[in-house]
């Protein structure tokens, strides 16, 4: 049944009413407008007054526009065909390809039980020192990768897609400049993963709501792939856009607003959707890595900070660099006692020593005089940036390990590192 | 009766729901879907409109949809086997769930906490005729290493007397075990097992007592400098990665507690499942069975619907409490708080309360104080003590530690445990920062030379800032040594290496003893000759703690390396005397 509405009672931002009986909650409509159609969601219930978000934005509408309710929620199309193909953030295509309408999957299903979760243990090696050693990427695990605007995140997500060894790519662009989307979708396609990667594509010209479905359009249909036995890896640029998304439909609806605007929900809808990711028992996996931009480089704005309350750390992206302070997988210890011995070891002392070449460097910027440990720290410091830190470093964990040892060796001597000894006489260089 | 209502408005979780006749505040309903019947609760009465926060998804719903009323507040069940479990925010079996409905939580599907038919050997501990009310045991059933006793229900006030009890074998929870009767000769049955609200305190005890007996957690900062109590609360407040997931971990599987209850709240999924997946494999060494077996689980995390968080924290309290009134002492490790207190931000911004600061509802404080104080050791009806230790996590937006969630929480708690970025960035865990946090409760540590120890931490703190403006150069070598005394203090005995089985658990003997030495260094005046020899020799001396803290307590080796340091420290005080 179709239920036909043509009188539409206020529009306020992108929210529109009408009255009408017998819908559900988050039940969709398609709304005809002069410039064409559009989706819109039920956001609320009140009698028989019914308020919807329109996907496309508001802007043209006339209040006799006619409102058709489809009886359903939001669905998607899932299957191989999707392999290889852009999507818009209603699950239109966007390369004029054909539109996918069979085997349609609710979008935004219940969450995995915790009963049935693994602890995640298979680590996923990306060549990059700063995060094999340092900060292990891990299946299943959500990852947001943390910088301002203007840093290489983008060339980052894609590096990790190209080099992390997974079956399939979905990458959920919202808010995106057009030129990034175009840049993901040639890296994609030289390094040979278009075919089997998934685009979901919302850009910055695109109406703000219709970014709003981006993330759940994008995991629904990994979390079905992951359950038909596949790794997924979902790339979500940028986070920050979605927050923005959501705060503008809150406001609009008159909610209280909890800090800078952000609703009160915000922490729980974006769990909401991190939670996706998940290690299945006997089945596949989803691995989320996503970019949030710091407005202001700012960790404590409400996105990145209930983000990194939500995620398994963070990768903090700062000069072209892994920032290793603030940097952290949660689920490192899970695999770094697995790969060699001495790769805790490494990883904790040679950060200490970093940390101590840190307030160092701090003395010599105000021009105090340095002693000999001072001048170690020194050298070390610049090694450390140089052979580790540098995001054109591109060698295995086991190599990268080794030369750490190397510049240890050669900066200090072994007491000084305050390392065990045990691991000392192993693995220090004669 | 069961009166019928219907549905009038949806918005997010909360619907508002015209209803007939009576009913009461915190009462659950059903909301009669078409797939399944979603449980809900009244928050909010106005004529004949109630407002009601759903346990599940809203999606789908529609204006008219009929509600059944229960008229019961949300009730959790009490009785033997409940220990071992999973559970989410209201007490449904997760282990259960996943089993029939696989890898997704179904909406609107529940179980039992306790199975009608599960059946314990019962042994009475009364006859006819003995008087009892609330609290008191019938008997008891064997769970796990415990005495798991069954009581008169704490809803009954009043006294009475034994009608008839059952002799001792084997029975169901659902059968009548003892029929006892009141004052006016009204006779009850009672079986192993009751209800009992969430939200109200269990308070069938005779006195509550001021919590002294410290609280061994194997984590050397917080036993020697800022120790917990038995039946006392504290909270951990810290900016995201700072490691209050660890810590809680940590203490879940050392403490020295009978019972301990996590309530996941609103966090990562992932947390929980390391429990899950690691406790029914570790041995406790106090009890040989498995961890598993002390422990349970309210698992309601952050992608599970927001009302049942807001009740998972009183689920979790409910069953501290129960267990406290078998003389038993558990531990409550909820976090984390902030999740639970943003949930109910959530349903007062729906309900379009006047907002207080950053929109938290005004009545924050009073919840949270009111959950902090169902902890307390307290003295039992039939004699003996019991104790309900509580400590949340916090994590305040921003790891700025003014604002409300974390300054209502330490209006209340006997002790605070602040995690510092600095800290954790520096990779010294824990990263409780020794300069800020603080503790109402004794240590097993002197008190006196702890102090010292802190005022050798303060002073080197003082040092390293001044340090910071006038360099090293500006320093004189008596100061600096202070400084160097702080770190090494901060090196080898503040941070730990939890995830390593030996330097991660500490006993108090071993913390007693280790202290002690540490001390006999922080008070010795050491007469360098400059800064460079200073940092050498706390450098050597680093070494040697660091390895002495890897060695089994009273082993060969550690004796070993205890000789090693006071040879090291005879030499270079000797080296001092002739210089």
């Amino acid at each position: 049944m179709k239920k036909v509405h043509n009188k539409i009672l206020s529009v306020v931002g992108n929210v529109i009413t009408v009255k009408a009986e017998g819908i559900m909650y988050n039940e969709l409509a398609q709304i005809s407008t002069q410039y064409g159609k559009s989706l819109a969601q039920v956001i609320k219930l009140e009698g028989d007054i019914v308020s919807l978000q329109i996907f496309s934005g508001s802007r043209g509408v006339y209040t006799n526009d006619e409102v058709r309710f489809l009886g359903h929620t939001m669905k998607v199309s899932f299957s191989d065909k999707m392999l290889g193909r852009i999507f818009d953030g209603s699950g239109m295509p966007k390369d004029r390809g054909p539109a996918l309408s069979d085997n349609l999957i609710e979008i935004n299903g219940p969450s995995v039980n915790p009963a049935k979760r693994i602890i995640p243990q298979r680590m996923i090696r990306t060549n990059i020192p700063m995060i094999d050693i340092f900060n292990s990427l891990v299946v299943s695990q959500k990852l947001p990768i943390f910088s301002v605007s203007g840093e290489p995140y983008n060339e980052l997500l894609a590096r990790i897609a190209l080099q992390a060894e997974v079956d399939m790519i979905i990458l959920g662009g919202i808010g995106l400049k057009n030129d990034e989307y175009l840049y993901f979708k040639e890296r994609l396609e030289d390094g040979g993963a278009l075919s089997r990667s998934i685009f979901f594509m919302h850009t910055a010209a695109d109406p703000v709501v219709e970014g709003l479905m981006v993330p759940d359009l994008c995991l629904s249909v990994a979390e079905k792939f992951a359950l038909s036995g596949k790794d997924v890896l979902v790339l979500l640029t940028n986070m920050t856009n979605y927050a923005d998304a959501m705060k503008e439909i809150a406001i609009t609806m008159e909610q209280v607003p909890s800090n800078r605007g952000y609703p009160g929900d915000l922490y729980s809808q974006l769990a909401a959707r991190y939670e996706k990711a998940v290690d299945f028992d006997d089945a596949g996996s989803i691995t989320v890595l996503a970019v949030t931009t710091m407005p202001g480089d700012d960790v404590t704005h409400p996105v990145p900070d209930n983000t990194g309350y939500i995620t398994e750390g963070q990768f903090y992206l700062r000069n072209g660099r892994i920032e290793p302070f603030g940097s952290l997988s949660r689920l490192k210890q899970q695999v770094n006692d697995k790969t060699r011995q001495d790769h805790r070891v490494i990883m904790d002392g040679m950060l200490q020593l970093y940390a101590e070449y840190k307030e160092t460097e701090e003395k010599r910027a105000m021009g105090f005089r340095l002693g000999e440990w001072d001048k170690k720290l020194l050298k070390y410091g610049d090694r450390f940036e140089d052979e580790m830190m540098n995001l054109s470093v591109n060698i295995p964990l086991e190599a990268a390990l080794d030369n750490g040892w190397k510049i240890l060796s050669d900066c200090f001597q072994k007491h000084e590192t305050g390392f065990r000894s045990d691991i000392l006489e192993k693995f220090w260089p004669k | 009766m069961i009166e019928k209502s219907i549905i009038r408005s949806i918005n997010g979780n909360l619907i508002t729901v015209k209803f007939e006749g009576a009913i009461q505040q915190n009462e659950v309903g059903y909301v009669i879907a078409q797939d399944a019947k979603l449980k809900a609760e009244v928050i909010k009465i106005v004529g004949d409109l109630a407002y009601m926060q759903v346990f599940e998804s809203t999606s789908g719903l529609y204006i008219g949809q009929e509600v059944e009323f229960s008229r019961q507040m949300l009730s959790v069940k009490l009785g033997p086997g409940l220990l071992g479990q999973v559970f989410d925010g209201l007490q449904n079996p997760l282990p259960e769930l996943a089993e029939k409905c696989g890898f997704f939580l179904k909406r609107g599907v529940a179980f039992d906490a306790i199975k009608d038919d599960a059946r314990w050997e019962f042994i009475p501990m009364v006859k006819p005729k003995d008087k009892v009310y609330a609290g008191m045991p019938l008997g008891y059933v064997n769970e796990s290493i415990f005495k798991h006793f069954i009581m008169v229900p704490f809803n009954l006030t009043g006294s009475y007397e034994i009608e008839s009890i059952v002799s001792q074998g084997i029975y169901a929870v659902s059968d009548t075990i003892a029929v006892v009767k009141d004052e006016q000769g009204r006779s009850k049955n009672l079986t192993m097992v009751f209800d009992w609200p969430v939200k109200m305190p269990i308070n069938a005890y005779i006195q509550k007592f001021v919590p002294r007996e410290t609280l061994v957690t194997k984590v050397r900062i917080i036993d020697t400098f800022f120790p917990i109590a038995k039946g006392g609360t504290y909270c951990i407040p810290g900016p995201f990665g700072a490691g209050k997931t660890v810590l809680q971990h940590l203490t879940s599987k050392y403490a020295e507690v009978d019972i301990v209850i996590i309530a996941a709240c609103g966090e990562r999924a992932g947390e929980v499942v390391e429990t899950l997946r690691t406790f029914p494999e570790i041995t406790d060494p106090r009890t040989n069975k498995t961890l598993m077996e002390r422990t349970i689980i309210i698992c309601n995390t952050s992608s599970m619907p927001v009302a049942a968080r807001e009740a998972s924290v009183y689920t979790a309290a409910t069953l501290g409490e129960y267990y406290r009134q078998m003389g038993l002492n558990v531990l409550l490790l909820a976090d984390s708080t902030s999740r639970w207190a943003q949930a109910m931000r959530e349903v007062s911004g729906r309900l379009e309360e006047i907002p207080g600061e950053e929109a938290f509802p005004a009545y924050l404080e009073s919840r949270i104080a009111e959950f902090y104080e169902r902890a307390g050791i307290v003295e039992l009806p039939f004699g003996g003590k019991g104790s309900l230790t509580i400590s949340g996590t916090v994590s305040p937006a921003g790891g700025n530690f003014d604002e409300p969630v974390t300054q209502s929480t330490l209006k209340v708690v006997g002790a605070f445990l602040g995690l510092s970025r600095d800290r954790s960035n520096a990779r010294k865990f824990p990263s409780i920062d020794p300069l800020e946090s603080w503790s109402k409760y004794a240590s097993f540590v002197d008190s006196e030379k702890v102090g010292k120890a802190k005022t050798v931490l303060f002073r080197g703190n003082e040092v390293n800032q001044m340090m910071k403006v006038v360099g090293e150069e500006g320093t004189s070598t008596d100061d600096f040594e202070i400084y160097l005394k702080a770190e090494f203090l901060d090196e080898i005995y503040l941070q730990q290496n939890g995830f390593d089985h030996v330097d991660g658990v500490s006993s108090p003997d071993r913390q007693a003893y280790v202290f002690n030495k540490i001390n006999e260094v922080l008070e010795h005046k050491f007469k360098f000759n400059n800064k460079d020899d200073a940092r050498h020799f706390f450098q050597q001396l680093r070494q040697l703690f660091i390895d002495w803290n890897y060695k089994v307590w009273q082993s060969d080796e550690f004796k070993n390396y205890e000789n090693k340091i006071n040879d090291f420290l005879k030499e270079s005080v000797y080296n001092e005397k002739s210089a």
